[in-house]
């Protein structure tokens, strides 16, 4: 068997020298020294800066610190202690800041089996969060009602918006890890994660232009909703 | 346990104490039973907590559905010096179903009768706080009955996909 | 005439719980506050509701509110077929999984009257024990975080990933991982497991004893924890509290001596005891089960007898799948078995066992049919949690969660 040696870090054949990791660490050594001149500073110049919107940068720094609330419920919150522990590390991704309250929480990880008498409580917490907000339902139980389809359980996106479900029952620390992922890679993509946009809502307070109102009432007529609850005037179901 | 003749040794004392108070007697891989009058469940308990059972691990029902009388509400008990257990059963039908708590006697039943009372509606009377406790307050049903559907809801294929109702919009 | 509780007057019923207990001399000037220590709350350990009736910060009164993870598995167990009641009754106390499916297993076991083979009995052993040490890890590192050292946290679940490794060698899954069978268990074990658990076993009293450095006599640990929320030895059996909470106050009662099943009377090992009762003992008490643990397991895998993993009643077990493509028998039982299930014998069977927790127990009603008619099980926590107020009355709020953590309840089982 013949055994190919490289030097670590040279550059593969077709490969843009530029991204040759030597050249540039020893570009990043002349530079510090001060011995960059003329062509090759200006080229060190042109590496180092990105060009970017703000609000990509805002979203990209909002994906990479994210508070999630310290939820638990049941044995997927097991496996969400095993994601935090140092195996599947959360604070590789800038996630471990848990916080306990809901009004300082950025995601909601509903880890377990949401029960009758939890849905209005869970349903509370979120309402309780504020925007940009995201939930992650764990697990098989929160997702459907997992193994368990009877009186007792529901489906926790009857009664709230979830952003990623993770299957499995419960799923492996690395499963939620891809979940996280993914959701970060959801984060950073939405440039405006705004209530108003996501919903396509309005505050009641506030003062509506004339085109909003306009648009709203075609929306609502669209579906047979009228100003004061008249619906004398749709015909067929 | 106490073997069969053991058994009934002890169900014949309890019988010299109150004629009524035993119905039967059960026994079956190890396991022995004494079948109580609901309204003597106390004085049998009673009993066999004088004769050193006096540690009771659970207290739970049993719907005997649709052998009447219906629900059945047992006492695991052990006797802690000679390693033993034995076992109290009490059955009551849905008409009346109203059987003495035992809190007094062994408080560690309170949780036990609330449970048995919201899974299967039968009624402590005596126990100091007699509500749900599993299920929500306003609850209406008894859940663990045997004539109480599952629930849950129906497994969506291609064909009854549309009908998911109540999905967030 | 059946007997009603008016449900709508649910409200009056709730104002009676918590809010009469006034001591003598409250004047104009004080008044008790009302805590709803909620569902969501970092330090619950699960989603229990408390409300706490305070003087100060003095508890005066405290009412657990359960049955917010109420899931419905003892209904659920109804509808299915006995083996496949398993992986459902696993989920029940979600943190020692083996157990509920031991008392389970047990219970059917002793319905359908099979013997459960040696080899068997002992992989159960080595199971269970691991399951016990992965509880109590958990349980150390969530205690301590509650009481601030955080790093316990992740030393302990450094550990109990170890464990679910090996559960997940012998097994295919972390946690829940169904196997416990009815007869036996569901495979043998791989080539290399008894090597990584002897490693673990090798290590496991060094890492227990660097937990032990770091909390033992720690002066804040100790003061947090010494001499607070004592329950006497009594009190606590007539509320039907067993476990480590009943050996913390000098009381060795354990099922695994007492009335030994699964072969535990082939092992030796002995039941650490407390003396007080109070916060430390019951920590100490689980701290040293650790190290007793680890003695079975080691014992259990030295003596590991060769021989089948599961009953060879074809009736019971599935047979070996080799079997299927020679024998016409073997393919009847296996069909017959996947299909409908094997059917019990009417009877009523009810086995404990000790689990992290105390005596876990699990009644089965079989009615002949190839579904129990009743699967109930007996949760330690839900009867433990009867002994929180006794032990919170009088002491301080930080002494509350304190005393939650020592109490260790797992939810899942108080609403099952």
């Amino acid at each position: 068997m013949e055994v190919k040696r490289e030097v670590l870090g040279s550059s593969l054949p077709g490969m843009d020298p530029k991204h040759d990791f030597r050249a540039r660490q020893l570009a990043a050594r002349d530079m510090l020294r001060g011995d960059l001149e003329g062509e090759a500073l200006e080229q060190y110049v042109r590496d180092s800066v990105l060009t970017t919107t703000v609000d990509k940068a805002v979203a990209w720094a909002r994906g990479n610190s994210f508070f999630p609330l310290t939820f638990g419920l049941a044995c997927c919150a097991m496996e969400w202690m095993h994601v935090i522990a140092s195996r599947v590390d959360l604070a590789r991704f800038g996630w471990e800041a848990s916080r306990a309250s809901p009004r300082q929480a950025d995601l909601i990880i509903l880890s377990g089996r949401v029960s009758v008498k939890m849905a209005p409580v869970v349903r509370r917490i979120w309402d309780q969060m504020l925007e940009p907000k995201y939930a992650i339902s764990m697990g098989a139980c929160c997702s459907s009602t997992g193994v368990f389809n009877n009186y007792a359980l529901v489906a926790s996106d009857k009664f709230m918006p979830i952003d990623v479900h993770v299957p499995g029952c419960p799923p492996r620390p690395e499963a939620v890890a891809h979940g996280i992922i993914r959701l970060r890679e959801k984060i950073q993509a939405t440039e405006k994660p705004g209530w108003r946009e996501r919903y396509d809502a309005v505050g009641t307070e506030e003062i509506l232009s004339e085109e909003t109102i306009a648009r709203q009432s075609a929306a609502d007529a669209a579906i047979g909703v009228f100003p004061g609850g008249d619906t004398a005037g749709v015909t067929g179901a | 346990m106490p073997d069969a003749t053991g058994l009934e040794l002890i169900a014949h004392e309890l019988r010299d104490g109150n004629a009524e108070a035993v119905l039967g007697t059960e026994f079956a891989r190890d396991r022995a039973v004494i079948l109580a009058a609901p309204e003597h469940v106390r004085f049998v308990i009673r009993s066999l907590m004088d004769k050193g059972y006096t540690f009771i691990p659970s207290v739970h029902g049993v719907d005997y559905y649709p052998e009447e009388p219906r629900l059945g509400v047992l006492y695991e008990m052990m006797d802690m010096r000679e390693v033993d257990r034995i076992s109290v059963k009490a059955r009551v039908s849905t008409e009346d179903p109203r059987i003495p708590s035992i809190t007094d006697l062994f408080p560690g039943a309170n949780f036990d009768e609330r449970e048995v009372y919201d899974m299967f509606g039968v009624v402590f009377e005596g126990h100091p706080d007699m509500r749900r406790i599993l299920m929500p307050e306003d609850f209406e049903g008894y859940p663990q009955r045997r004539d109480y559907p599952l629930g849950g809801e129906p497994v969506l294929f291609t064909y009854n996909e549309e009908k998911n109702y109540g999905r967030w919009q | 005439m059946a007997v009603e509780l008016d449900s709508s007057d649910y409200r009056r019923r709730e104002e009676s719980v918590s809010y009469s207990v006034e001591p003598a001399g409250m004047g104009e000037t004080h008044e008790l506050l009302t805590l709803n220590i909620g569902p969501h709350h970092p330090a619950t350990h699960g989603v229990l509701r408390l409300l706490a009736t305070l003087e100060g910060e003095v508890v005066r009164d405290c009412k657990p509110v359960l049955g917010y993870l109420h899931t419905g598995i003892e209904k659920t167990a109804e509808d299915k077929a006995y083996w496949k009641v398993v992986p459902v009754i696993e989920r029940m106390d979600y943190m020692s999984y083996y157990f509920n499916a031991m008392a389970y297993c047990g219970a059917v076991e002793t319905l359908l009257g099979i013997e459960v083979p040696p080899r068997a009995q002992y992989l159960r052993v080595i199971h269970l024990e691991l399951n016990r040490i992965a509880s109590h890890l958990l349980w150390l590192g969530t205690s301590a975080l509650d009481l601030g050292a955080i790093s316990m946290f992740w030393y302990c679940l450094r550990e109990k990933d170890t464990i679910l490794d090996l559960f997940e060698m012998s097994s295919g899954q972390r946690m829940h991982t169904r196997y416990f069978q009815i007869g036996g268990v569901m495979e043998d074990i791989p080539r290399g497991f008894a090597g990584k658990l002897k490693k673990f076993l090798d290590e496991m009293p060094s890492r227990a004893d660097q937990y032990a450095d770091l909390l033992e006599k720690n002066q804040i640990v100790f003061e947090r924890l010494h001499e607070t929320c004592v329950v006497d030895e009594q009190t606590l059996l007539k509320l039907g509290v067993t476990g480590p909470l009943l050996r913390a106050t000098g009381n060795p009662w354990d099922l695994r001596k007492a009335a030994p099943y699964s072969s535990y009377d082939h092992f030796d090992f002995k039941i650490p005891v407390g003396t007080v009762g109070d916060n430390y003992d019951r920590y100490r008490v689980r701290q040293a089960e650790l190290y007793e643990s680890t003695k079975i397991i080691s014992q259990a895998l030295e003596g590991l007898p060769e021989g089948p993993f599961i009953t060879p009643d074809r009736k019971v077990a599935l047979p070996p799948r080799h079997e299927l493509a020679t024998s016409m028998e073997a393919l009847i039982h296996h069909f017959k078995l996947v299909t409908e299930g094997f059917r019990v014998p009417p009877g009523e069977a009810y086995y404990p066992i000790e689990s992290p927790r105390g005596e876990l127990g699990c009644f089965v009603r079989a009615d002949g049919s190839s579904k129990p008619a009743r699967v109930h099980m007996r949760d330690p926590s839900f009867h433990n949690m009867q002994a929180l107020e006794p032990m919170v009355d009088g002491t301080y709020v930080a002494d509350l969660i304190a005393a939650l953590a020592m109490l260790d309840p797992i939810i899942g089982g108080v609403d099952r």
